[in-house]
C-alpha cells in the first residue's frame, strides 16, 4: 500500500503536469514573456497546486504521524543566506533558458524530444555538482 | 511561437499537483519537492532509507506521459527547443541552483508557499524574477 502511494503520487503529479500544459516548455517561457506572447496558464496552475495544497497540508498536520512514516520529514528552516538567494537566482535563469524545470523535464523525458534528452543528463550533472561544492570537506582532507 | 491560454486544463493540472503532494505528505511525511527527491538519490551523499520510495516516485512520474498516449491516443503536445548547447547550460544552472537553493518550482513555489514558509516565498520570488529577465533577454534583446 505504501508503494503503491509513492507511485500513485507520482504518476498524479506528472498527469498534472502534463494536463495544465506545463510539460511544454513553450508554455512556461511564454509566462514568463510578458512583452510578448504572453501566457498567463502557469500561474493558475500555482494557483490551482495552491488550493490544494494549503487545506491539505493543514489536515495531513493534525495527524501526528504520517500513514505509513513516523515523522513528518518538513524544513525547519527560517534564515535567509546567500546560498538560498544565489541558488534561487540561477535556477531561474536556467528555468527561462530552456522553460524546463525538474518535474516537467523528468515527466517529458518518455517523449525524448532531442532537447529533454540534452537538458536531463545536465540537471543530473549540475544537482552532483552543487552536491559535491555543498557538502563539507571530507575529514581527512581538512588542514 | 504563441500557445493557448488554457485557465480551466492549468487549473485542473495543478490540482492534480497540489493532490499528489499532498498524499506524498499524508502518506510519508515528505515534500512533494522534484529536485530533492531527485538530488536525494544521487552521490555524493545518497540517501539509502529514502533511496525505495524515491525512485518509485519517479517511476510514477515516468509513467504518466506513456499513460496519456494510451488513454488519449495523443503524445502530450510540446514544443523543446533543439539548441542541444543551450539547453545543456539550461540544465546545469538548474540541477545545480535547485540544489544550491534547497528547492525548485515545486518544492518552493507549491509546497513551501502553502506552508507560509518565508525561505520559500524567497525563493519563488527570486527564480520568477531571474526567469522573466532571462526570457525577455533571450526574446527581445539577444532576438527570438
Amino acid at each position: 500500500m505504501h508503494v503503491f502511494s509513492t507511485l500513485f503520487a507520482g504518476l498524479l503529479f506528472g498527469t498534472g503536469l502534463i494536463l495544465s500544459g506545463m510539460a511544454n516548455p513553450a508554455k512556461v517561457q511564454n509566462f514568463l514573456d510578458l512583452f510578448g506572447t504572453w501566457d498567463p496558464s502557469l500561474a493558475f496552475v500555482m494557483g490551482g497546486a495552491i488550493m490544494v495544497t494549503m487545506p491539505g497540508f493543514w489536515l495531513v498536520q493534525k495527524r501526528k504521524t504520517p500513514l505509513f512514516h513516523d515523522v513528518f520529514h518538513l524544513p525547519t528552516r527560517t534564515d535567509f543566506d546567500a546560498r538560498l538567494v544565489v541558488g534561487a537566482a540561477t535556477f531561474g535563469i536556467g528555468w527561462g533558458l530552456g522553460g524546463f524545470c525538474p518535474g516537467p523535464a523528468l515527466t517529458s523525458l518518455p517523449l525524448a524530444a532531442s532537447g529533454t534528452l540534452f537538458f536531463v543528463p545536465a540537471m543530473l550533472v549540475g544537482m552532483v555538482i552543487a552536491k559535491y561544492i555543498a557538502a563539507p570537506l571530507p575529514k581527512t582532507l581538512a588542514v | 511561437m504563441e500557445t493557448e491560454f488554457t485557465p480551466f486544463a492549468s487549473l485542473l493540472g495543478g490540482g492534480l499537483i497540489g493532490l499528489s503532494a499532498v498524499v506524498l505528505l499524508a502518506a510519508h511525511g515528505r515534500i512533494a519537492g522534484i529536485s530533492g527527491i531527485v538530488s536525494r538519490i544521487l552521490p555524493p551523499s545518497i540517501d539509502k532509507a529514502g533511496l525505495p520510495q524515491g525512485i518509485i516516485f519517479l517511476i510514477g512520474l515516468l509513467l504518466a506521459a506513456p499513460l496519456w498516449f494510451v488513454l488519449t491516443g495523443a503524445a502530450p503536445v510540446q514544443m523543446v527547443s533543439s539548441n542541444g548547447l543551450l539547453l545543456v547550460i539550461a540544465g546545469l544552472l538548474v540541477g545545480f541552483g535547485a540544489v544550491m537553493g534547497n528547492g525548485c518550482t515545486s518544492g518552493h513555489g507549491v509546497c513551501g508557499i502553502s506552508r507560509g514558509s518565508a525561505r520559500s516565498i524567497a525563493a519563488t520570488m527570486t527564480f520568477m524574477a531571474t526567469a522573466f529577465v532571462t526570457v525577455i533577454v533571450l526574446r527581445h534583446v539577444v532576438g527570438g
